[in-house]
């Protein structure tokens, strides 16, 4: 967080306590979301948020923050389709400008089977409550009509499920928002504390040794995006986690509007527009798990010039950034939410390319998950045990970016 | 990120010829059979450092390769001693 947003969010640092109710680890998304959900919806204020370095500086801060609910499996529709109503009512909840755009998403089809598919989707979508229809080339045409229906002669688009809610918003505001939200509810919020181990009672888990010193607290959750196998390890878990490394690029300004965001599972990649007129284009994971923070050429090459086959303008258009991020993917493409084998654990995991979309609904679940002992219905299907109980949520598909 | 994988058979050649194997890696401490299964399928120990990895050479020889790779730094390393 810069110096200007510092004055702008109001943000209180106080000193760290022996006790809280609940210590959140992971100062992203999902860990102040759920602190804010706590505060808000079941007053639960004696709360404390650890974040290694500053507050939505991992992944959150790294995202290429697109909104949507058009999954391919019902609970999955239903879980993001809740993420995408509560980012509709966040910025008035919270009073802060998000930058909260409605966009639509345009998800192409190249062939026979990709048609299939994203019929399907366009169908699970409206039958679990996603605005999402089947729309031909002409149609496509209509909604970006930079688009090159040939596919630059090597892709020809043969149609496209179209999502009506897909949006953007502004990651680092939606940080911010949750975390001043919180914040003046009176939920601590320690930046530079790092967690190096869990304390435990025998098999419960009572409290984390920070560099600051023990804290304790009934539950401690884990939020961590990246490298949650670390504190996995300090509890004594083994999760079904590989970390991978995921860039994304934007070039400079483009004058004319591009509205929708345009993606292709086929050729991996999407593009949308920023705020300032940037297009912002990220493809797939790296196929290696890594933790490496570098940014390469290969993707931008690639990448790139998958998407200029579809629309042209990239072509004159110039690379001005590229960044990492390190996502933490599970095996069924779906995330990992709720209690742990280990007493006093709970655990928010999984996020891989798709976190910033389930913020909200992400935090409001573990919020009630912590506040009643119970996990809601929502995010049950989700629990780390699916696994040993051969319930997959597999739905690599809608991943968007494999 | 493009690193090059030394192939005994090929020589060093880039990472997109390979594609990635994991050597799976049961802890002993698991000692059910079932749960080991579970693991066994599921489970990373998702190493931050030096990790042993299997590369097939798809596009090559089509053999395996055995490397150790530092995945904080995304190099291919010698063996550690």
């Amino acid at each position: 967080m810069n110096e200007y947003m510092e004055r702008q969010v109001q943000l209180k640092w106080y000193e760290p306590k022996k006790t809280y109710d609940v210590i959140i680890i992971g100062g992203g998304g999902h860990g102040l979301s759920t602190a804010y959900h706590l505060a808000t919806r079941h007053n639960i204020t004696n709360v404390a948020v650890l974040e290694r370095k500053y507050i939505g500086g991992g992944n959150s801060g790294r995202n290429t923050t697109v909104i949507r609910a058009n999954y391919g499996i019902p609970e999955a529709v239903r879980f993001y389709q809740r993420s995408v109503d509560l980012y509709k009512r966040l910025e008035e909840e919270t009073g802060r400008w998000l930058m909260h755009l409605e966009k639509g998403i345009l998800w192409i089809a190249h062939s026979e089977a990709a048609v299939r598919q994203e019929r399907a989707r366009a169908e699970v979508n409206r039958a679990f409550g996603a605005k999402t229809d089947f729309v031909t080339p002409e149609e496509i045409k209509k909604i970006v009509p930079q688009i090159d229906l040939s596919g630059g002669g090597v892709w020809p688009i043969m149609g496209a499920s179209y999502h009506h809610d897909g949006a953007t918003a502004r990651h680092d505001r939606v940080n911010w928002a949750l975390a001043e939200g919180a914040n003046k509810r009176g939920v601590h919020i320690h930046q530079r504390t790092e967690v190096l181990d869990l304390i435990k009672e025998g098999d419960r888990v009572i409290g984390v040794q920070t560099n600051h010193g023990p804290m304790y607290a009934d539950i401690v959750m884990s939020a961590v995006g990246g490298h949650v196998s670390r504190v996995a390890k300090m509890a004594g878990l083994r999760l079904p986690i590989r970390t991978h490394t995921l860039q994304a690029y934007v070039t400079n300004h483009y004058q004319q509007k591009l509205h929708p965001i345009v993606a292709s599972t086929s050729l991996l990649f999407y593009v949308s527009q920023t705020a300032r007129g940037e297009m912002l284009l990220g493809a797939q994971i790296d196929p290696q798990p890594s933790y490496n923070y570098r940014a390469g050429h290969d993707l931008i090459k690639g990448c790139s010039h998958r998407a200029m086959t579809m629309l042209p303008f990239l072509r004159d258009l110039r690379i001005l950034r590229q960044w990492t991020g390190v996502c933490d993917m599970s095996p069924d493409y779906s995330p990992i939410m709720g209690k742990t084998p280990i007493p006093g654990f709970l655990i928010t995991t999984g996020w891989g390319t798709w976190g910033f979309k389930a913020i909200p609904v992400g935090g409001e679940q573990m919020a009630a998950l912590i506040a009643t002992s119970e996990t809601p219905e929502l995010i049950a299907p989700f629990a780390l045990d699916r696994f040993a109980r051969d319930r997959t949520m597999a739905d690599r598909g809608s991943a968007g970016t494999h | 990120m493009s690193i090059k994988i030394p192939c005994p058979h090929c020589g060093e050649r880039p990472i997109h010829e390979f594609a990635y194997g994991e050597v799976p890696e049961v802890p002993d401490e698991i000692t059910d059979i079932d749960e080991r299964d579970l693991d066994r399928a599921f489970m990373f120990k998702n190493t931050e450092g030096v990790q042993l990895e299997a590369w097939y050479h798809i596009y090559g020889c089509r053999r395996w390769v055995y490397v150790y790779r530092d995945t904080v730094r995304d190099v291919i390393v010698p063996k550690p001693v």
